[in-house]
């Protein structure tokens, strides 16, 4: 078996002239992940910068009006750029620096690593080309305006369904590309070996802080963690560091779209069937001949028909469960914690809310759930202002 | 082994690709047989797939025409059977690792055997991750080619000495598209090559005039040319199959005199 997997999982699955990029990259990271300089001069970003640690909240009211288990929620929305994502791209810019790399390139779908991305390069002097699907830069213009405030080139992506997936090919095409002064800022723990066990590193944070959190808080580890998966970032940062731990149940939540038994869903897991594609070996939504599917949810940031390849192996060894959340129960959800916690989540977070709001009731009140609440809301504001039939425009 | 070989063995190799059901599998019918009419060598025929990751907006743009056709790799298949009753030229299938794994690699590379394909081309499968396919090919005979890249460099070794058929050498950096000016030098990249084999070493990505093919076939046993056609069948539709033709014609014979 080939490097970077996770059981069957993983590997890299791409063209040739990527292949010593890859290699370079992966040299890379073996060299600087211990490196002490290296971690002291991210950790300096991470707290300086970035604002971490980032907060574990005791949502009381939350917890009271479910009436069960005890729950937190780990603010990943408060880092700077408000989402989980700038954990990873403050790394990699880092790496690829010390590579001696002077552009950045990404894929974004809701806008969110797009806007990470933007933000490392202006930090670090580095140039940014962001490659955006066309739908979704008008789904989310306001974060288009603001990786262009940043000083980056944001790419509309014409092909195919012009969403995540075909951000994602446009920027492997980019970098085939151009090969010797990029780096390919991958936004997911997705994509060929070595980026799904870069980013999960990077993203490790957010598991390695709830544990002190709440050892500091409760005395003891929680009985869940869960967080909303597209690729997986977010919620492999927040089960990693728990995965020893047999008895934290590791609960993952994929977007439904309109729900599992329709074709308008990004829900890989519960309705995908493994594959090869964009680099990986996982489990993918297509048709019997291996066509990708077009996947739907209301979050853009989910809109993903693939999922990283440590999440596939979680799933096939039963170590973490996941669930499908529709829509309408990440709207509710949304909605739900903005009133009783004053505390507007990503669309993408909300599908980890509402299956706790599911779970929560049917637990004793001695248990703990924490909740990654991976982003702020206010970019959903508008898209979910039209869901609920009023047309406010950003 | 299969019969690659004899692609090689009428001077230097000129090497067609066409999407197949781009516009309809009638027309790829009429567009091959014109080819191999023409002097084509070997053909390489693609399988559509959903999001080509390797390929510039022209084949992209056919994979989407041929998928909007409703074609399917069974379609495909039955296509080839027809095609084998009077083509004999080697042929070969380029298309992705997903469109391969999902159809079961068994049930796709024996059915490869059993009605005459030749090759299997999937530019998303390194060497590194070769052996996910090549046992099942080397089973049913079937030749899983290579590709080498401009960064290639120290892999090239590598990759030469387990290589089938023929090794796929990529001009240039990026996607499948036609160039106006190829500018690595091919001729350092085939002499590193011998060193390990003498299976022939094909050029391909960006070319597409018959002075390019003369400049790239010296240096080389044989030129691929997909995106100049694939464009022209995007342009004349059902109808591409005679300008098809007069253009194969003129590379093989600007190959022939390299």
């Amino acid at each position: 078996m080939s490097n970077g997997r996770f059981g069957i999982h993983g590997g890299q699955y791409i063209p040739e002239t990527l292949m010593n990029a890859v290699t370079e990259l992966e040299e890379a990271y073996n060299r600087y992940k211990d490196d002490p300089q290296f971690n002291a001069e991210l950790t300096e970003l991470f707290n300086d910068y970035a604002g971490r640690p980032s907060r574990l909240y005791y949502a009381e009211k939350l917890t009271k009006e479910l009436g069960g288990a005890k729950i937190y929620l780990k603010r990943e929305d408060l880092n700077h750029t408000g989402a989980h994502k700038i954990n990873n791209v403050l790394g990699q810019a880092l790496l690829a620096k010390k590579m001696g790399k002077t552009r950045l390139i990404a894929e974004t779908g809701a806008g969110q690593h797009g806007v990470a991305t933007a933000t490392a390069a202006a930090l670090m002097g580095m140039e940014c080309v962001v490659f955006m699907g066309e739908e979704d830069t008008k789904r989310q213009a306001l974060n288009v305006y603001r990786m262009k405030l940043l000083g980056a080139d944001v790419i509309a992506v014409k092909d195919g369904t012009a969403t995540l997936k075909d951000a994602v090919s446009a920027t492997f095409r980019e970098w085939t590309n151009r090969i010797a002064d990029t780096h390919y800022c991958l936004g997911s723990v997705m994509g060929p070996h070595p980026f799904p066990t870069i980013v999960r590193d990077f993203q490790a944070v957010i598991s390695r802080e709830i544990k002190q959190q709440m050892l500091e808080k409760e005395g003891r580890l929680p009985d869940v963690v869960m967080a909303c998966v597209g690729g997986g970032s977010n919620a492999i940062g927040t089960f990693y560091n728990f995965i020893e731990d047999a008895d934290v149940r590791l609960i993952g939540c994929e977007a439904a779209g309109r729900g599992i038994d329709t074709f308008e869903t990004a829900a890989t897991i519960n309705t995908g069937k493994l594959g090869i594609f964009h680099g990986m070996k996982s489990y993918f939504c297509q048709d019997e001949y291996g066509q990708i599917a077009p996947v739907y949810s209301i979050s853009a940031g989910l809109d993903y028909p693939g999922i990283g390849p440590e999440h596939a192996h979680l799933h096939d060894i039963g170590r973490a469960e996941y669930v499908a959340v529709t829509d309408d129960e990440a709207v509710n959800a949304f909605e739900f914690l903005a009133k009783t916690e004053g505390i507007i989540p990503a669309i993408e977070s909300a599908h980890a809310v509402a299956h706790a709001i599911k779970i929560a009731p049917e637990m004793d009140k001695d248990k703990i759930i924490v909740i990654t609440i991976s982003g702020r809301g206010d970019k959903d504001c508008a898209a979910i202002a039209r869901y609920r039939g009023e047309n406010i425009y950003e | 082994m299969s019969n690659i070989k004899e692609a090689f063995r009428n001077g230097k190799a000129f090497i067609p690709f066409v999407t197949c059901g781009d516009p309809d599998l009638e027309t790829t019918g009429r567009i091959v047989r014109e080819m191999v009419k023409n002097g084509a060598d070997l053909v390489e025929l693609g399988i559509p797939f959903s999001d080509p990751t390797a390929e510039g907006p022209v084949i992209q743009a056919a994979n989407i025409r041929a998928l909007s056709g409703n074609i399917t790799t069974d379609k495909v298949f039955d296509f080839v059977r027809e095609l084998r009753r009077d083509i004999h030229v080697p042929l070969a299938f380029m298309t992705y690792a997903n469109v391969v794994f999902s159809y079961g690699t068994e049930r796709f590379v024996s059915t490869c055997a059993e009605i005459g394909v030749d090759g299997i081309i999937l530019p998303d499968v390194p060497f590194e991750e070769k052996e996910e396919f090549a046992p099942v090919c080397r089973k049913y005979g079937v030749d899983l080619i290579s590709l080498i890249a401009p960064t290639s460099e120290a892999r090239i070794e590598r990759i030469a000495k387990s290589a089938e058929g023929f090794l796929y050498i990529v001009s240039s950096l990026g996607v499948t598209g036609v160039r106006s000016e190829i500018k690595t030098d091919i001729g350092a990249i085939v002499d590193t090559v011998r060193k390990y084999t003498d299976i022939p070493c094909a050029v391909g990505f960006g070319i597409s005039t018959p002075e390019q093919a003369k400049k790239m076939a010296a240096v080389s046993d044989g030129v691929i040319v997909g995106s100049a056609i694939v464009k022209q069948i995007g342009e004349h539709g059902r109808e591409a199959a005679a300008v098809v033709g007069g253009y194969v014609r003129s590379m093989k014979d600007a190959v022939r005199e390299a």
